[in-house]
């Protein structure tokens, strides 16, 4: 159950503690560090976010409960999230959701039956132009068709095969500015260390 | 399709406009050291006043107006904070900013920074928005090694320093007091006000917190200076040009720069190029995000009185009426986040309702008794009506829930679901009635299944 930070991560959590002028204050970004590395925010993890800012854990767990994007139990490899909301149900959302519901074998809040999905509804992510969109993991698929969808959870899935967690793609895609701010930004968001 | 100039926009075409090297080669950073070596922080106050810029994260309030709330005799530097929060449904636009052109906004927080006494700005941004969070950090990493963030920018002893946080999922954060608790570590629960965060914001400190959008529009505004880059706007006192964004039923969504004061139906049937499909006439619109209160075309303005401030649009139709904080207060909604989401007549109006009320009920902070159980009970009902369970006395119902949410509430989120609600029992009573006695018709979203190339 305990669960430590890796080497690297433990630099960017002090880096992170000096953005601030409380402790405290760097509970969300460790709390996301945390999940990137263990896949979701475990009891463990608690118990160690609490410590690291000197927090009783019963706050880091008000925390943890108040914020949608922290899971509070494992999930697959891949976690999907269908937006539902309007602009997105008016270009065809719903008809995204059940054919994802179809495809993976689960419902909203399940997990597919090969284990390398989970499957999620999400409230508007700003993407409403591009209508209708999913988010898997860090990356937005937008302008979606059914067979658009189908190639992207084909190609996540063969990938996932291999036993390779998906999560550090987008980090690669976006092309920050140069080699050394695309670490900074990889690095001090955790965004790439999974 | 009509030529607007380019301001806040102008590097949006380009390749790798989210680099330094891009964004320097086209203007970027020209204003700040102006800013930093040739005016005092007075005179850029004066700037950004004389701009007449009403904050561009939904309320409208005017930035320079806002500034001046700072106490001029406050011990502690007060904070900038960014709200990149984005998440009003149907809002798009900052994002584009954060992700096209993340300079501009690291220019304008600098500027902002001199111009208020800052030494630290957080830009709070939705953890999902992971490109716009890179390109940040980026654009922030570049502009330090330039030395155009740090100890001295531009050889002036100014120190500053910008930092990203990372928001971690709730629409309430975009709540200017709920984010400044969550930046502090804390749940994302709005706070009594006052004190306002002018006087007690971030960490105890006075604080400035503007949108995205309003802090990007400040480099534009040193640049042309206020009263020029005022001007570009067709309505007094609600300056320049601003990012209009536009989905649903149209056949180009998109964000778009346009001068305030743009209609309704240049950004439908102009930017965003008509109805998606020839045989669905617009029904309805919602101008600014979803908390902002349903229009309808075919209604007219009625302002006889010539003191009446739409008097110059008397017998319009509401979507000839210029898109502005003032203008549209007076019409009955509100100018919002100014991105608009579009419905053609296949979308069944109870349906619409349904699918917000959903996201209020899911993401009200629940310290509220009225917020909390009101929204949770607009949507049952809504939830009742669609399914063919309802009542016509659930339509009196729904006002009454949505009466009693009304200004009773720590934040302004228990207003922004009861004014849309009562806005489409308003505007599509008939349809409620309809829906009561028989339900929601199968497709009554129908125009989905065509956009994503089936049949219906
Ligand atoms: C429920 C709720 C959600 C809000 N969400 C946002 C948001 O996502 N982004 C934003 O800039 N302002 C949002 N606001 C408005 C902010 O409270 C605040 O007015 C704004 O950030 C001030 O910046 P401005 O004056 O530059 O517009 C929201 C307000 C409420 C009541
Ligand atoms: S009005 Fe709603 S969202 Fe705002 S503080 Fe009260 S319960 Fe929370
Ligand atoms: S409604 Fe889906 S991204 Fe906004």
């Amino acid at each position: 159950m305990t669960f430590t930070l890796s080497v690297e991560s433990e630099k960017i959590v002090d880096e992170l503690l000096t953005r601030y002028p409380t402790q405290r204050a760097a509970c969300l970004p460790l709390l996301h560090l945390c999940q990137r590395q263990e896949g979701w925010v475990s009891p463990g993890v608690v118990a160690y976010v609490a410590k690291r800012l000197g927090m009783p854990t019963s706050e880091v767990t008000g925390v943890v409960t108040f914020y949608t994007m922290y899971h509070q139990q494992p999930v697959a490899p891949n976690v999907v999230w269908v937006c539902r909301t309007l602009s997105c149900d008016l270009r065809g959302g719903r008809e995204i959701q059940k054919h994802l519901e179809k495809r993976l074998g689960c419902g909203v809040g399940g997990t597919s039956k090969d284990g390398k999905f989970s499957l999620k509804t999400a409230e508007c992510l700003a993407a409403c132009g591009q209508a209708p969109m999913v988010q898997i993991n860090d990356d937005f698929h937008e302008n979606l068709t059914l067979d658009g969808l189908d190639r992207i959870i084909d190609e996540l899935s063969a990938k996932t095969a291999a036993a390779a967690p998906a999560s550090g793609d987008a980090a690669q895609k976006a092309e920050p500015a140069d080699a050394a701010a695309r670490v900074r930004a990889k690095t001090l968001m955790g965004i790439g260390n999974s | 399709m009509a030529d607007f100039p380019k301001i806040i926009t102008s590097r949006y075409g380009l390749p790798q406009s989210h680099t330094l090297k891009v964004a320097e080669q086209h203007g970027a950073y020209s204003a700040a050291r102006m800013a930093f070596t040739t005016m005092k922080p007075e005179q850029i106050a004066v700037e950004v006043k004389d701009a007449n810029i009403r904050g561009r994260g939904g309320a409208g309030f005017p930035a320079g107006v806002k500034w001046g709330f700072l106490p001029k005799d406050s011990k502690v530097a007060p904070y900038l904070v960014i709200n990149a929060d984005e998440g009003e449904p149907g809002t798009f636009k900052d994002r584009t900013l954060m992700e096209l052109d993340p300079h501009r906004l690291v220019e304008g927080c600098l500027i902002a920074m001199r111009a208020v006494g800052a030494h630290v700005c957080y830009i709070y941004v939705r953890c999902e928005l992971v490109t716009s969070i890179q390109r940040l950090e980026a654009a922030i990493e570049e502009a330090s090694e330039r030395g155009y963030v740090g100890k001295q920018p531009f050889g002036v002893d100014h120190a500053t320093q910008i930092y990203v946080h990372m928001g971690a999922g709730a629409y309430i954060c975009g709540e200017e007091t709920a984010l400044l608790n969550s930046l502090e570590g804390m749940r994302g629960e709005p706070r009594l006000k006052p004190p306002f965060p002018a006087v007690k914001g971030a960490f105890g400190a006075p604080t400035v917190v503007n949108n995205v959008e309003t802090i990007a529009s400040v480099p534009d505004i040193i640049r042309m200076g206020g009263k020029a880059w005022s001007d570009q706007s067709r309505l007094p006192r609600d300056g320049g040009t601003r990012l209009y964004g536009v989905s649903g039923h149209v056949k180009t969504p998109g964000v778009y720069e346009a001068p305030v004061g743009l209609t309704l139906r240049e950004l439908i049937y102009d930017l965003g190029g008509g109805m998606l499909h020839a045989d669905r006439p617009l029904k309805a619109v919602i101008p600014g995000g979803s908390s902002t209160p349903v229009l309808r075309p075919g209604d007219l303005v009625n302002a006889p009185d010539p003191a009446h401030p739409l008097h110059a649009w008397h017998g319009k139709s509401h979507i000839d009426v210029p898109m502005g904080v003032d203008t549209f207060r007076a019409l009955g909604t509100m100018l919002g986040t100014c991105c608009a989401i579009v419905m053609d007549d296949s979308v069944n109006m109870v349906e619409a309702a349904r699918n917000l009320m959903h996201f209020y009920s899911h993401e009200s902070c629940g310290q509220c008794t009225p917020c909390r159980e009101g929204t949770g009970w607009l949507h049952d009902v809504l939830e009742n009506l669609c399914e063919g369970k309802g009542k016509l006395q659930d339509i009196d119902l729904l006002v009454d829930i949505a009466n009693n949410m009304m200004g009773n509430t720590i934040c302004a989120f228990a207003d922004g679901t009861a004014m849309p609600m009562l806005g489409f029992l308003q505007k599509f009573r008939d349809e409620f009635v309809v829906v009561a006695k028989s339900g929601v018709p199968p497709h009554s979203l129908g125009a989905t299944v065509r956009a994503l190339g089936g049949v219906s």
